[in-house]
């Protein structure tokens, strides 16, 4: 029963983790077309900006409240201005494109992106705990849980909350349905659709920021930290079906238990497990578990 | 097939230059022949992407048969004590002939995002169990032994340098030579309209099946090659999402243009990131991720068609 509850506790947090990071991918890949492998540097440059900004926060010994605010802070700007400079300056030139080529162009600017984290932030790792450690622990299950975890539920709820409050109740929201469903009709009826492109690629580049500033306080922030992400928020995504969002939840949800069962079951099978489901989804339903379905050219 | 071997300028020129290389290659200093090896090396995985690639397919996974190449050899001289190198060879290339043969079947059906996608999920599988698996070395990995020919170890590297550049000039030829028969030409005709190729009374999805293993078994060498090369394998550097990526931004840095494409590009490749990594330790990725971004805008073809622009240029003015 106790190892019970530390697996769906561990898998919880390991999966609301991955829907904040994963909703934006798959938002991106919804209205731009895009399979945005940069996706990655936005979740590290997330997290070295919060980080950042964390400690030096703590230096200047201001209150360590401070810290969530720096988190959103961080996660804001970097979605402003990666994601403008990137959709304004490359991706634009590229929607003409195959697919792949584009994905390839934003692996591209995800190994640029990566470098320049080092030549900005340093090689050396950064520790930012303070928010962590002011929130505190709790026991639950028998053992000791941080309290930080459970804010982060918190956090994926009112992300998706909000997502679908945005995109069914707001007229934006529906400006980028219209754009999903039809790009060059909408084009015709007035809409800026260059403009929801941006909007878009932001809000999904500040996602991705804000997952990696989210959980920048539970670990070292050290280079190399977006390349593992990458793979496991397509995974989620792939499962999901490709542009949906309750998709990348049930996707998220799946992958989250999955990971904690193997975790604390058969470590082995760690991330075996993830990538085999993601195989499998796509054997059996190419376009993912929740994704409309849609007419296949062959 | 003599006659197309007579007749094949390519070919012609692809011996005469791999030969020429092969001699000059005892003249270079070290780091230039092991630069020269990694590159060559690689350049064979990419020759069965750009095959794929001809078709209109892009894998984001072909570090699975490369990573199972370097595996198998690194595996065969663990518990077997193979050296040879013509074993380790077939045995890499078998073992990701037969992977691509078994998972060609669910991957023919598949095309653009969703084909780069199954491949990048299937590669990452083995990765999954690298890593955490302790009898296949874990992230680790194994050191391979030095390689011998036909029962004969030699003392330098030159050695294995030969062996390489007559692998590449051999699979140079085999695909020049393939894509010259009915099956191949095929290649070009599946990206520009597969309905017509079907009515025509070809099955798609067997010619791209079949492409599918060449490329696998070609992956698999190239992996073979690298493990001998570099005397080492790991999972990081040999199977991971990224070693992917790698092979396919060669391909497009070198461009589809000819089976020599992807061997310059493979050298390219190795000379960049070598001479990034001496200018600027630190961002010798931003200068790799810059060079494919302008490739991508200004060189859609590739490296080749730079090449190729010379080239006639030079033949119309003399």
């Amino acid at each position: 029963m106790q190892l019970l509850i530390t697996i769906l506790l561990d898998g919880l947090t390991y999966a609301s983790y991955l829907f904040i990071v994963s909703v934006g991918l798959t938002i991106v890949f919804g209205v731009l077309k895009i399979l945005n492998v940069a996706h990655g540097a936005f979740y590290a440059w997330g997290a070295y900006a919060a980080a950042y900004a964390i400690t030096y926060a703590a230096d200047m010994e201001y209150s360590d409240w401070i810290g969530f605010v720096c988190i959103f802070l961080a996660a804001a700007l970097v979605g402003l201005v990666l994601g403008m400079i990137i959709e304004r300056v490359i991706l634009r030139h590229m929607y003409a494109q195959d697919e792949v080529l584009i994905a390839l162009a934003t692996f591209g600017i995800f190994l640029i992106l990566e470098d320049v984290i080092l030549l900005v932030f340093g090689v050396n790792p950064y520790f930012a705990y303070q928010p962590m450690a002011l929130l505190g622990r709790v026991p639950m299950g028998g053992i000791s849980r941080d309290v930080y975890s459970f804010t982060l539920m918190a956090l994926a709820c009112v992300v998706a909350f909000s997502c679908w409050w945005g995109l069914t109740k707001t007229k934006w929201g529906k400006l980028i349905s219209v754009v999903i469903y039809d790009r060059e009709i909408s084009q015709a009826m007035g809409i800026n659709v260059s403009m929801v492109y941006l909007i878009v690629f932001v809000i999904g580049a500040g996602l991705g920021a804000l997952g990696g500033a989210y959980v920048a306080p539970t670990l070292s922030v050290a280079p190399g930290f977006g390349i593992d992400v990458i793979v496991l928020s397509f995974a989620v995504v792939v499962i999901g079906g490709m542009g949906s969002i309750p998709g990348a939840l049930i996707g998220a949800l799946m992958v989250g238990i999955l990971r904690a069962v193997a975790v604390h079951k058969m470590p082995e099978l760690e991330l075996f497990v993830v990538f085999a489901v993601m195989a499998t989804v796509l054997i059996i339903r190419p376009e993912g578990l929740f994704a409309p379905a849609k007419a296949r050219t062959i | 097939m003599l006659q197309i071997l007579r007749s094949d300028k390519t070919i012609r020129w692809t011996l005469v230059g791999f030969f020429v290389l092969a001699i000059a290659g005892n003249f270079m200093p070290a780091w230039v022949q092991n630069n020269l090896m990694f590159g060559l090396a690689r350049g064979l995985a990419v020759l069965g992407l750009m095959v794929l690639w001809r078709t209109g397919l892009i894998s984001f996974g072909h570090a699975l048969y490369f990573g199972i190449g370097a595996y198998a050899v690194a595996l065969v001289d663990k518990h077997l004590g193979v050296s040879d190198i013509f074993l380790r060879l077939a045995f890499a290339m078998g073992a990701a002939a037969m992977v691509g043969f078994a998972l060609g079947f669910i991957l023919r059906k598949y095309r653009s995002i969703f084909f780069a996608m199954l491949s990048l999920a299937f590669s990452m599988v083995l990765y999954g169990i690298l890593v955490k698996v302790e009898a296949l070395g874990s992230t680790d990995g194994f050191s391979v032994s030095a390689t011998s020919i036909l029962g004969w170890t030699p003392e330098s590297k030159y050695t294995l340098f030969c062996a390489i550049i007559v692998a590449c000039a051999a699979a140079a030829c085999m695909v020049q030579y393939y894509l010259k028969t009915g099956l191949g030409a095929l290649t070009t005709a599946i990206r520009d309209n597969e309905l017509r190729v079907e009515y025509l009374g070809y099955s798609v999805s067997k010619a791209i099946h079949f492409k599918y293993i060449i490329s696998a078994g070609l992956a698999g060498a190239s992996g073979a090659m690298m493990a001998m090369a570099l005397g080492q394998v790991d999972p990081d550097s040999m199977v991971n999402w990224t070693v992917s990526g790698e092979l396919v931004f060669i391909t497009v840095m070198a461009g589809p243009g000819s089976v020599i494409a992807p061997f310059i590009g493979g050298v390219v490749f190795e000379f960049l990131r070598t001479y990034a990594f001496e200018l600027a330790p630190h961002a010798w990725q931003l200068i790799v991720g810059g060079t494919l971004l302008a490739i991508i805008f200004f060189l859609p073809m590739g490296l080749w068609s730079l090449l190729e622009r010379i080239w006639v240029r030079k033949g119309s003015s003399s």
